[in-house]
């Protein structure tokens, strides 16, 4: 059965482009989660919603408006944290709202819900072209190339800002960088799960990689592991029961966190913290 | 001014919201110093550090190695800080060794880095070099610390005590000429503190790094630092610790302050 999925050509280009982007979302998501910017994903998709709805009013290539509304989207989310009190998660709430109300206008005017709309909300990556393909390709070798380079910079960044801008790094340049990066994997990761499922790809695999309780690159590795486990077996799967391969992606992902806190919670893996609302603060 | 001034503060004042803080201060620090600073909380010694490292807005003027305005900013990488508080997720996957490591990035160690490329002809040789000498560099400053052990252990499973020296090693990895220390040893056990005040000795005496470092303990400030500076808004005093330390009437006015405003904050905390 799986010798003849991988025989098909919509199934070997659905693997690769699925690998790819599994691949930038769980390292652009270490440092989002990290980050305490879990919706953020949620936040640009809805965004991209708009960017989609925008493409397909004015007869665009929608995937384009997407990239470029987002980026805007993710820069003013970054702007709205910076220079007002309005809180992280409140900031992602009035952001994706926007997204969200300028994309069902535009979508009401034009007639309403299309299947290419339904193909970016719930993902259609068995249906991906070649083109599209290359494309996701070779965003994400850009972004995981960037994300190689800067690194060490993104995680100084996540560990304590203030303590970033001592050493000589450019935070606010770096922040936006982060932003934009952010947005791009969001928007190139969308065919895949589609806007509703995005966060799963970027939140789970990195909080059950941060169960085993390893330093920055081990995690990193980790995630990148369980996040391709689970795109690779989610879309077989959803070939040989004939399901929706992103739900079942997620629901794959979602399975891997559980077994990991069962075996935590068996002993077998190390005991480590998992609480995530509380800071350590060091009184030193 | 002499060339052996590390530090020169000038008529600094900060306020906040329209109360002073800092509230006209004027001392100079020199090369080799262990500046102590005392000074009941609130007193604005966190606030003076701040403005010190740039992070904080101020009236009066800041020099450092005789640098200011745009020369300023250059400088501060080559400070060590260690502040009051650093608060991470408890999750956060980061080991002992990789948060040392990030002491190391600077902007002019990335330039160094790309210019170190361009010229050379064995590129690779000359990266591992430069990657070797990084290694090092955090293995020596882990060795100063006392945490070689412990390079690999995720800062999350750390003591307090181990934690403070895990920022102290991150403080020194970069060879700073100066270092500023903000109560480091706080909350910490007295086995840890005596540990603690060996490594600064050792940094200050033998590899001759300039050391500012507030505290509550006086005579800690007595034992290890040359000279003191007394602060409660205002600089009260500011030179040798032996002059500090018989003079029993500033002495006086120090303890009792510090113990109003420890009285004043417990009194706050019960209401």
């Amino acid at each position: 059965m799986i010798l003849e999925a991988l025989s098909y050509g919509f199934m070997q280009k659905a693997l690769i482009a699925g690998i790819a982007v599994a691949l930038i979302c769980s390292f652009m998501g270490t440092f989002l989660v990290l980050r305490r910017y879990s919706l953020f994903g949620d936040g640009i998709a809805h965004v991209a919603f708009g960017g989609i709805s925008v493409g397909l009013f004015l007869g665009v290539f929608p995937l384009w408006t997407a990239f470029i509304v987002s980026i805007f989207g993710g820069l003013g989310l970054q702007k709205l944290r910076q220079s007002t009190k309005i809180s992280g998660d409140a900031a992602v709430a009035v952001v994706l709202v926007s997204g969200l109300a300028v994309g069902v206008i535009l979508v009401s005017s034009s007639g309403g819900f299309s299947v290419d709309l339904f193909s970016f909300l719930f993902g259609s990556i068995l249906l991906i072209s070649n083109e599209d393909t290359m494309m996701i390709l070779g965003i994400s070798a850009g972004i995981i190339t960037t994300l190689v380079i800067l690194q060490k910079q993104f995680l100084h960044l996540t560990f304590n800002e203030e303590q970033a801008k001592l050493v000589g790094l450019r935070t606010t340049l770096l922040n936006y960088a982060f932003v934009v990066l952010a947005s791009i994997t969001v928007v190139t990761s969308m065919r895949l799960v589609g806007i509703l499922l995005i966060s799963a790809l970027i939140v789970i695999p990195n909080i059950t990689a941060m169960m085993f309780g390893k330093g920055f690159k081990k995690t990193v590795c980790i995630s990148m592991s369980i996040s391709v486990i689970s795109v690779v077996s989610g879309i077989l799967l959803s070939y040989s029961l004939n399901l929706a391969a992103s739900g079942t992606i997620v629901i794959i992902a979602v399975g891997i966190l559980v077994g990991t806190l069962i075996l935590k919670s068996t002993g077998i893996l190390r005991k480590v913290d998992i609480k995530t609302p509380s800071k350590i603060t060091h009184n030193s | 001014m002499s060339v052996t001034s590390v530090l020169d503060v000038k008529d600094l004042t900060i306020h906040y919201d329209n109360h002073p803080a800092v509230d006209n201060i004027s001392f100079d620090v020199k090369q080799g110093d262990c500046l102590g600073i005392v000074g009941p909380n609130g007193a604005g010694k966190t606030t003076l550090f701040r403005a010190i490292l740039g992070l904080q807005p101020f009236s009066g003027n800041i020099k450092l190695f005789g640098f200011e305005d745009s020369k300023y900013d250059s400088i501060i990488p080559l400070i060590g800080y260690v502040p009051q508080r650093v608060t991470f997720e408890p999750n956060f996957p980061a080991t002992v060794y990789d948060v040392v490591s990030m002491g190391l990035i600077s902007d002019k160690r990335i330039v160094q880095g790309i210019k170190l490329i361009q010229e050379c002809d064995c590129c690779w040789n000359r990266i591992y070099q430069s990657i070797k000498k990084k290694d090092d560099k955090i293995t020596q400053a882990l060795h100063t610390v006392g945490l070689e052990s412990l390079r690999n252990r995720r800062i999350g499973e750390l003591s307090g005590g181990e934690l403070q020296r895990v920022f102290i090693a991150k403080a020194l990895v970069k060879d700073p000429l100066l270092l500023i220390l903000d109560e480091p040893v706080a909350s910490v056990d007295v086995e840890s503190q005596t540990k603690f005040y060996n490594v600064i000795k050792t940094i200050n005496e033998q590899n001759n790094i300039t050391v500012i470092w507030s505290s509550h303990d006086l005579d800690a400030i007595s034992k290890y630092a040359n000279r003191v500076a007394c602060m409660n808004k205002k600089l009260f005093f500011h030179g040798e610790k032996e002059k500090f330390f018989s003079d029993k009437e500033l002495l006086k006015t120090y303890t009792e302050s510090s113990m109003q405003m420890h009285m004043h904050d417990h009194n706050h905390d019960v209401h």
